[in-house]
């Protein structure tokens, strides 16, 4: 029996195990959506197409599981993209369907046309223009299958009107296979044997670890590695959550706004096991001063990440969790004692904690941001999912939140949206709404998608908005302060909404918060119940992210947090 | 330094322009680029000569095996290989010279395929160095028009 191509591209999706989709309807879509409304599908309708694709983003970090987005042709392609290109520099699964114009119109300029799969070429891992409505069902497994193997990443699929309209025998595919593309997961085992007698001889080691071991679960493995061969771990932004905040072999994270401690370590480590990361600029900073003296082990399932920007000695290539199960093994094969010189390197990095940790200066007239995140980490034990925008936000979350499981931080690391986290959170909460959702805004950041408190009316959808209010576009002021002469160029955002009205307007809670007594009993009532809401905090206007290496600089350059003045209580500090 | 690269893709709608983006969009040279497809229909082959450090042509090969449409790539410059390139070239060739031009093309076993009254069109058939040659060989005469299929390649059985 032949079936309309909405039709298959609709049971596909539900085939694939989807319950969740976001998006926007539009005139070339309507048939797809007409098939939408009698499926068990849960269709979020965002105020906005950005939105939809970040909340699918959202969703997918949260769970693991491919996050699906549909817009509609040309405006609603274009509104994809940021949201497309964030996914795959933090190769995030998601599958992104797009309308098209009619197959006999494309190429003309048709109404609300554009060339999608043009446009998001170098930014997909890989994308679809659907030609014929009896490719639909074996192009969406396809595109299910690239979207969660190998490196994840984002696939586009766009659907002419006639492609959608059309009618074609379902004939089911069972498995996909692609000859051309089959990523290796296990590591080559002459590899794991050089990495092997490299960590059994390794008088300082550091294992700097990234998003690859969230996405290939590999956190409990990491974790043994670690304990077994007593190995301080640091962490990139996306890899926070993949070893435990709170671990004493925990450093904190390192990088342009790294702890003291991690960027001091990797400077000194002698060896250097880099496990599902790739060496970020901010990262690395001044690439010839990074672990200069380290021999490099690099575990990544995307070769191409390899060597990139620091040459590995022993790269690895496969998936996180395979290889370092691999590894485990082998390591038990070879009956070892740890070297003696161990306790003095981690007394080493004792002692640069004690010298400089995290730290701020702590005010009992006006809200530190930082004292903000510290109240949300210990109000919710650290078992909250914390999205972030960019900018000063995210670092102070970064810093400030210990994140002792895997999929809890959902940041913009590599593309840096601003405006990504609030409807990330909103699809963080429909992946796990076991969880309390907060997402650590900025005031600027939460302007670029503050048209969503819309779906989290609608919807219901309890997610708690907390900006970190300083009237400023943050980040970008503290480098014209430490960087340009204080010469503050557009970027004082004074001029803002009141929050609380606005949110209001929407039908959200909101709060105005003054006072740094108040933040406690503000956010106790706040985060635990069933409604939305948005938390408008004055923070210090000024107050800086520190440490900073500035870029292009080494760790020696670092911009330290001056010690806290006596008499006062020291309400920071964190291991790390 | 000149590398030659050949892949074999899926020859499907798409292929050509994402190999040819990802040049463009990370800043890699093609110095040129040949596809057609192979006895398999569904299968293309590509010779791609670029140029960079062996650090570059590391991550070029790197990036072009990570698309999803490449089957098999080989930096065919690491090994043994055969390389042909066709080139169609019209040169000057007034009376007094028209013997010059034979002679050249004769040295260089190239066929005249078109004769006018102010030139002649040759097509020559080479590996890199013996169509370079031959170009520098028609320079002095006068070059009007020049057109390269640019290199195709092939490994020997040896190397494979």
């Amino acid at each position: 029996m032949e079936k309309f191509g909405a039709e298959i591209l609709i049971e596909t999706l539900l085939e694939e195990g989807v319950e969740v989709m976001f998006g926007y309807p539009g005139g070339v879509l309507l048939h797809i959506f007409d098939v939408l409304f009698d499926s068990p599908i849960n269709f979020i309708l965002t105020r906005h197409e950005q939105a939809a694709v970040h909340a699918a983003d959202g969703y997918a970090r949260a769970t693991g599981k491919v996050g699906v987005c549909i817009a509609t042709s040309g405006p609603g392609a274009t509104n994809l993209t940021t949201g497309i290109a964030n996914a795959y520099m933090d190769s995030v699964p998601i599958v992104a369907i797009t309308g098209q114009v009619p197959t006999a119109l494309i190429g003309g300029d048709a109404f609300q046309e554009a060339d999608a799969v043009g446009i998001t070429r170098s930014i997909t891992k890989y994308n679809y223009l659907v030609k014929e409505p009896k490719d639909l069902h074996r192009i969406v497994k396809e595109a299910f299958y690239i979207a969660s193997t190998g490196r994840p990443g984002p696939v586009l699929i766009d659907i002419p009107k006639d492609v959608s309209s059309g009618k074609a025998v379902l004939e089911k595919v069972d498995k996909v296979k692609l000859r051309s593309y089959n990523p290796v997961l296990k590591g080559n085992p002459k590899q794991i044997e050089r990495a092997v007698s490299a960590i059994i001889k390794a008088e300082k080691p550091v294992i700097y670890a990234g998003g690859g071991v969230i996405i290939s679960g590999a956190d409990k493995e990491l974790r043994e590695l670690a304990e077994q061969e007593q190995i301080p771990v640091t962490l990139t932004l996306m890899g926070l959550g993949a070893f435990p905040g709170t671990h004493p072999l925990f450093m904190g994270m390192l990088g342009m706004h790294g702890t003291w401690t991690a960027n001091r370590a990797v400077r000194d480590c002698d060896l250097l096991i880099t496990i599902g990361a790739r060496f970020d600029d901010r990262v690395t900073g001044k690439l010839d001063e990074f672990a200069p003296n380290a021999q490099v082990i690099h575990i990544d399932i995307d070769p191409s990440s390899i060597s990139k920007n620091i040459l590995a000695h022993i790269p690895i290539v496969g998936d996180v969790k395979t290889v370092l199960g691999q590894l485990l093994e082998e390591l038990k094969r070879h009956p070892h004692t740890i070297p003696a010189y161990r306790p003095q390197w981690l007394s080493q990095i004792e002692a640069w904690e004690e010298e400089h940790p995290l730290r701020y200066e702590p005010s009992k007239k006006i809200i530190k941001p930082q004292l903000v995140v510290e109240m949300i980490y210990k109000l919710t034990k650290g078992d909250a999912i914390i999205a972030t925008e960019v900018g000063q936000n995210q670092m102070w979350a970064a810093q400030y939140y210990k994140f002792d499981k895997p999929r809890t931080l959902i940041s913009s690391g590599g593309l840096g949206t601003m405006g990504y986290g609030f409807p990330a959170a909103i699809g963080a909460k429909l992946g796990r709404p076991d969880k309390v959702v907060v997402d650590i805004a900025g005031d600027g950041s939460i302007q670029m998608n503050i048209q969503e408190l819309a779906t989290v009316a609608q919807y219901h959808i309890p997610v708690k908005v907390v900006i970190l209010n300083n009237q400023f576009l943050g980040m970008v002021r503290q480098w014209q302060e430490l960087f340009y002469n204080k010469r503050y160029s557009h970027t004082c955002i004074a001029c803002q909404p009141n929050f609380k009205l606005l949110a209001e307007a929407y039908g959200v809670r909101g709060y105005i918060i003054n006072d740094p007594e108040q933040v406690e009993p503000v956010l106790k009532e706040a985060l635990f119940n069933d409604e939305p809401c948005l938390m408008d905090f004055r923070v210090h206007r000024e107050e800086n992210v520190l440490p900073i290496i500035p870029p292009g600089k080494s760790v020696y350059d670092t911009i330290l947090a001056p010690p806290v003045k006596k008499n006062k209580k020291n309400q920071s500090g964190r291991k790390g | 330094m000149r590398h030659t690269i050949s892949l074999l893709v899926e020859n499907r709608f798409g292929a050509l322009s994402r190999i040819s983006g990802l040049f463009s969009a990370r800043g890699y040279n093609i110095e040129s680029l040949t596809v057609a497809p192979t006895v398999d229909p569904t299968v293309s082959r590509m010779t791609i000569v670029t140029n960079g450090d062996d650090k570059v042509v590391e991550q070029i090969v790197k990036q072009l095996n990570k698309q999803v449409d490449v089957i098999k790539v080989w930096n065919v410059s690491e090994r043994e290989y055969i390389g042909r390139e066709l080139i169609l070239v019209r040169v000057s060739s007034s009376e007094k010279r028209r013997d010059e031009v034979l002679r050249v093309a004769q040295v260089f076993g190239a066929k005249v395929i078109d004769v006018g009254t102010e030139t002649v069109a040759l097509e020559m058939m080479g590996d890199e160095q013996e169509v370079e040659n031959f170009i520098n060989a028609l320079k002095p005469l006068g070059i009007k028009e020049l057109i390269r299929t640019g290199l195709v390649a092939m490994l020997k059985e040896q190397s494979k």
